[in-house]
This record gives structure tokens, sequence and C-alpha cells, in this order.
């Protein structure tokens, strides 16, 4: 197979990993809204633990990216 | 027009060098002093004249001790405020930085994988070398073999604990480093849409993708501050880590 080809194949492989954290963004923000929903004094508290946990999930997604980066700029 | 990733480039403003090292001040440098110099001014400037009742500056000031002392307090406990200067220092340089990106025209310092490594690096050899000094080098190594694993499990969790452990710095430099290199290439790229779609379109069909982009900058910035929030608070946790017998 032409390098090209595979470089192509292989960044758009990589980047299916940014499906899980879409689905663990989903949840972090679901466990913030219902439990907002059932305390509401408890927000700011639980917003610094959701903002920690959506940049912790984030990073993942990013990783992801910068393989597909990496296959297709570096190699 | 120039290539999306252009803005990473290093460009040194003045050579120097020692011998066979390189040690010029290039663009990286500067944008590194300025963050620091713009740290020095607001505190210099927030505790000059202390009062009870404290000006707009000093009460800044007064809130981001206090910002990180409580996320010290709340994660480490009493006796890690003796690494509050560090934590501040990490937390306020790297916000600074990563706000200094987003200047225009400006240099974003903390979106170069050598400068982010350096510094996790240096956070897990501090993490690391606590851990030690105050739990001696066996108890250190024990942490890797939890008690009451019965002990053919031992000879597979040993290695997955290890290799999460080293992959503490990496995963904390990469994730600060992807994330502003991605953030301002994505601005790159949205912006060279605005110049091709305007360019064709006598400018009126510049306006969505501009829309776009100040919503994008409005999340770079968000993305700014959390930055440097999660890279300071997992520090403080690692800490934890290595104080508390992990």
């Amino acid at each position: 197979m032409d390098i090209e080809a595979a470089k192509l194949l292989g960044a758009g492989i990589a980047v299916l990993g940014v499906i899980g954290s879409g689905i663990g963004i989903g949840n972090i923000f679901a466990a913030f809204i219902s439990a907002v929903g059932r305390n509401p004094g408890a927000r700011e508290h639980v917003f610094t633990m959701t903002m920690l946990g959506f940049a912790l999930v984030e990073a993942l997604a990013l990783f992801a990216l910068i393989i597909a980066l990496l296959l297709l700029f570096v190699f | 027009m120039a290539s999306p990733l252009a803005q990473f480039e290093i460009n040194k403003l003045i050579h120097l060098n020692v011998g066979d090292f390189d040690i010029s001040f290039t663009n990286s440098s500067l944008a590194m002093v300025l963050s620091v110099v713009f740290i020095l001014t607001i505190l210099f400037f927030g505790l000059k004249n202390l009062k009870i009742v404290p000006s707009k500056i000093q009460a800044l000031v007064e809130l981001s001790y206090e910002f990180i002392s409580n996320m010290i307090g709340d994660n480490i406990g009493k006796e890690g405020l003796r690494y509050l200067p560090f934590i501040f220092t990490l937390f306020f340089f790297i916000l600074i930085g990563n706000l200094v990106g987003m200047m225009p025209l400006s240099f974003t310092w903390t979106s170069h994988i050598i400068v982010t490594f350096a510094i996790a690096f240096f956070i897990f050899l501090v993490a690391t070398f606590i851990a030690i000094f105050k739990h001696g080098l066996f108890k250190f190594l024990g942490f890797f073999a939890p008690s009451g694993v019965p002990k053919p499990m031992l000879l597979l969790l040993v290695p997955i604990e290890i290799i999460s452990y080293i992959s503490r710095p990496v995963s904390l430099s990469v994730r600060l480093f992807a994330n502003m290199m991605a953030g301002h290439t994505l601005l790159k790229v949205i912006g060279g849409f605005v110049f091709v779609l305007g360019a064709n379109s006598f400018i009126i069909g510049g306006a969505l993708p501009l829309a776009f982009l100040v919503a994008l900058t409005g999340l770079e910035i968000v993305i700014a501050f959390l930055q440097a929030y999660v890279f300071a608070i997992l520090t403080c946790l690692y800490i934890n880590d290595a104080i508390h017998l992990h």
C-alpha cells in the first residue's frame, strides 16, 4: 500500500479513540447535573471535581489526536 | 498563506552560543519572560502598601494566594503548605503563559512538548524524592505491591502499577501540550477559512467562520484556565500520594 494512503488511513483510525472521550464527558456532566439537581447547595464543591474530571477525560481524546497528527506529519 | 503550524516555530531573537550549546534568546524565552514580568508586576503592586481593607490589586493577590492555599489544604492537608510557593509559581506561570499565547501575534510557550515535559518530569522527580526521603526506599518500592493481594496476581499487578506511575509525567505534559497546540492550530485553520471565504464573496461570506472563531477564542481562554488548574491540582494530588504513602 502507498505510504501516503497508509498514513491517512492510520490517522483516520486513530481518531476513533475520541468516541470513548465523548461517552466519558457525557457521563461526567450527567453525574454533575444529577448531583446539582439533588442538592443545589453542593454546586461549587462538585463543580471543581467536575472540571478536573472533564480535563482528565479530554486529555485522552487529545492523546488520540496527537497520535493521528504524529502519523500524518512526522512519519 | 502560511501553514497553521507556522505559529509554533521558534525564532531566535538574540543569538548566543556557549561552545557547542545554542542558548539563544528565542521568541519562546521572550514569552516566558513576559509571563514572569506580568506576574511579578501584579504581585509587586498588590503587596506594596498593605491595608486591612484591601485595595483592588491587594484583594486580587490575596484571592490568588487563598485559591492556591485552599487547593493545597483540600488535597494535601496542613503539612502541604510548605509546597505553596512551588504550586503557586507553577499554577500562575502556566496560566499566564497560556493567556499570553492568546494575545494576537504572541507565542504560546506551553505548546511545546519539550517545555511541558521538562516541567512535568521535574514534578515527577519532586514527588518521587519526597516519597523516598519521607518513607525510605523500601517502603516507597513497597507501594507498587499493595497489601492483601494474592502472590500470583502480584506478578501481573506490579508492572502495571509501575507503568501507570511512570506514565504520570507523560500524561501531565501531553495533556497541556496537546490542548494548547490543538486549540491554537484550530484557531489558525478557522482563521484561514475566514480569509478564503471572505476573499471569494466580497467579505460577507467570512462572517460565519468569524462568529465561530469568536466562540472558539472564548473556549480557548476557558481551556487556558482549566488546563493550568488541572496541572496544578494533579501536582497537588501526586505530592499528596508521595506524602501519605500513596
